[in-house]
């Protein structure tokens, strides 16, 4: 009988690279069925179920206790659960999946290396253009937090839900926040990091549910997996 | 505190605004989103609940009632006006701090052409006087008196424009001040561009920036360039100009003392008497209403970093932390929805949930 559910993102690289580091741990997660199924196994530790979901899926499923362990990055869980410290307890950073949410705009801005031009951009764009500076995004609170903080407000963000870097191209955007890891794709899009336009450094990590149903037998799959893996569970058993 | 005795305060409270002689008015609960995202920016959105509709587009669940009541005045308004309402207003809070996001507000506003300063007392001792049972904290600013200062600065119209637009943002305004007067050196990445340009030109510089992509164009780039260099020839602002403002900022005792002192060094700033006279005749109107201004307190910062549209005298009234009503003036605010017409406004508001749970020398 499984009890405890554990859930890592359906596919790609983070699957990838989720299942290697528990395999190296001594946990064993496979598909089962065909390679489109999304369902798995678990060996080498008793009562513990795999739920294959969407990376971005993962926040809102611990939020809801539907799942007591789930793989995702800081980034999203930030975005997506504000008070995601009452929430979620982050047990293991995975050492890989690193991002970093940054605010770029065009190269070709030679005005512009830090927030304090930003901030003076934004003026004189809506004074020129009679609207807003946009700035493209999927991450809409922490882009307006982060802002907010740095005491800008002359700006729109607009929804960008893939491929971020183009929408300066397409005229639809000014300027992006956005993940990025090496910033090539920035690059070769044209564009440039805010040298103090850093929002967030994330990776991919194990997060603990705190309103998932910690019965005796899922604590006992919690130890099990502590037991080789050496988390320090003891907040999501308190 | 039970939400009908929340409401019966709150309807005490308008009644006690109805016999000052404002008219109740109410205001639609959802308005549309762009006037209030044009006049807060983005930020709004995390203070407001948006949300969409096919045919009339995105609108928001009213976050205060002085927007729809400055419209509906300015639409078919006589003048002199006062007006009062009492209805719930919505608003995001902090994820962390656990406070209301629904909860009624009982405003009192005052539309007057006439004098400025009667209109300020008046405004001020209404809500002076009725909240006077309660044993509150009073606090009293003037956000006109920073931007005459702003005004009154040997410096150019550009970096008057940039100090008064952060006015609001204290941590901003600090760091331009400190730019502007030399205390602090001008960025790093700034000082290599100026350079870059000083040896090539800007043309050159950016020519190395290609391709240049988006909306906003190499002229505007060009442009702001240019402006920085301007800016970095621009001479610091006098140390003696600088302690003016310094001095204003650090304005903290009764409103008579603070008439005392800004008088004293009023002289140095270009104009800024006529900001201090302004403040001198509200004093003799309080002064008038009943109000002793020798014990009244005074911030000159105070406001600034909560009460975005207000741009002259300003007041709050607070149990603790608490804030239990706030109000002042906002003349500009009129302006920009107005269309080109304006009309000088100030008004305050009650919030009853609050004040019911103070309880004490309640009616």
């Amino acid at each position: 009988m499984s009890v405890l559910k554990l859930g890592v993102p359906s596919k790609g690289r983070l699957q990838e690279k989720t299942m290697d580091w528990f395999a190296d741990h001594g946990i064993k997660l496979s598909r089962t069925g065909s390679d489109r199924e999304y369902s798995g196994a678990v060996s080498g530790v008793d009562g513990v179920e795999l739920v294959m979901l969407s990376a971005g899926e993962i926040p809102k499923e611990l939020k809801a206790g539907r799942i007591h362990l789930g793989v995702t990055g800081e980034d999203l869980i930030h975005e997506k659960l504000p008070l995601w410290e009452r929430e979620v307890v982050n047990l293991q950073e995975l050492g890989f999946g690193h991002a970093d949410l940054i605010i770029a705009v065009p190269k070709g801005w030679i005005d512009v290396d830090c927030i304090e031009d930003l901030d003076a951009v934004c003026a004189q764009f809506r004074t020129n253009h009679g609207y807003r500076l946009r700035i493209a995004t999927k991450y809409h609170n922490l882009v307006r937090g982060f802002l907010r903080s740095r005491g800008v407000a002359d700006y729109q963000l607009v929804d960008s839900q893939g491929a971020t870097e183009g929408v300066v191209k397409n005229l639809t955007a000014e300027a992006i926040a956005d993940i990025t890891s090496s910033g090539e794709t920035l690059r070769a899009n044209h564009l440039k990091i805010l040298s103090d336009g850093l929002i967030l450094q994330s990776q991919a990590c194990v997060f603990g549910s705190y309103a998932a149903d910690w019965s005796d037998d899922a604590k006992t799959a919690l130890d099990a997996m502590a037991a080789k893996t050496g988390w320090d569970v003891a907040k999501l058993k308190g | 505190m039970s939400p009908v005795a929340i409401k019966t305060l709150a309807g005490q409270l308008s009644n006690a605004f109805m016999n000052a002689g404002a008219v109740p008015v109410e205001a639609p609960a959802l308005q549309p989103a762009e006037v209030l995202l044009d006049l807060y920016g983005e930020d709004i959105r995390g203070r407001a609940y948006v949300t969409d509709d096919p045919v009339n587009g995105e609108q928001m669940l009213r976050p205060d009632f002085t927007v729809p009541v400055v419209q509906m005045h300015m639409n078919d308004g006589a003048e002199p006006a006062r007006y009062t309402y009492n209805g719930p207003v919505w608003r995001k809070q902090e994820p962390k701090q656990g406070r209301a996001t629904e909860y009624l507000q009982v405003g009192y506003e005052l539309f007057d052409r006439n004098d400025s300063a009667l209109s300020d007392a008046e405004v001020f001792a209404l809500f002076y006087n009725i909240l006077r049972p309660y044993g509150l904290r009073t606090m009293t600013g003037d956000i006109g008196l920073l931007s005459a200062a702003i005004d009154g600065l040997s410096t150019t119209d550009r970096r008057k424009e940039r100090l008064k637009r952060q006015i609001w943002r204290p941590a901003r305004f600090r760091q331009l001040l400190d730019w502007y007067s030399g205390k602090a050196d001008n960025l790093p990445s700034r000082v290599v561009l100026l350079n870059q340009v000083a040896t090539s030109n800007a043309e050159t510089v950016l020519a190395d920036a290609q391709p240049f992509l988006g909306v906003r164009s190499e002229a505007e780039v060009l442009a702001r360039v240019n402006s920085l260099q301007e800016d970095a020839a621009t001479a610091a602002i006098p140390v003696e100009e600088l302690a003016v403002v310094e001095e204003l900022l650090a304005l903290n005792g009764t409103a008579a003392e603070a008439l005392k002192i800004l008088r004293g060094v009023q002289d140095r700033l270009n104009g800024f008497a006529r900001a201090v006279d302004c403040l001198e005749m509200r004093l003799t109107a309080l002064a008038a209403s009943g109000i002793d201004i020798k014990s009244l307190p005074f911030e000159a910062n105070f406001g600034l970093t909560s009460m975005e549209y207000y741009d002259g005298f300003v007041f709050g009234f607070f149990d603790g932390e608490n804030v239990i009503a706030t109000g002042g003036r906002y003349d500009a605010l009129t302006q920009v929805l107005g269309q080109g017409r304006s009309i000088p406004a100030v008004g305050g508001v009650i919030r009853p949930d609050v004040l019911a749970a103070v309880g004490g020398g309640a009616s």
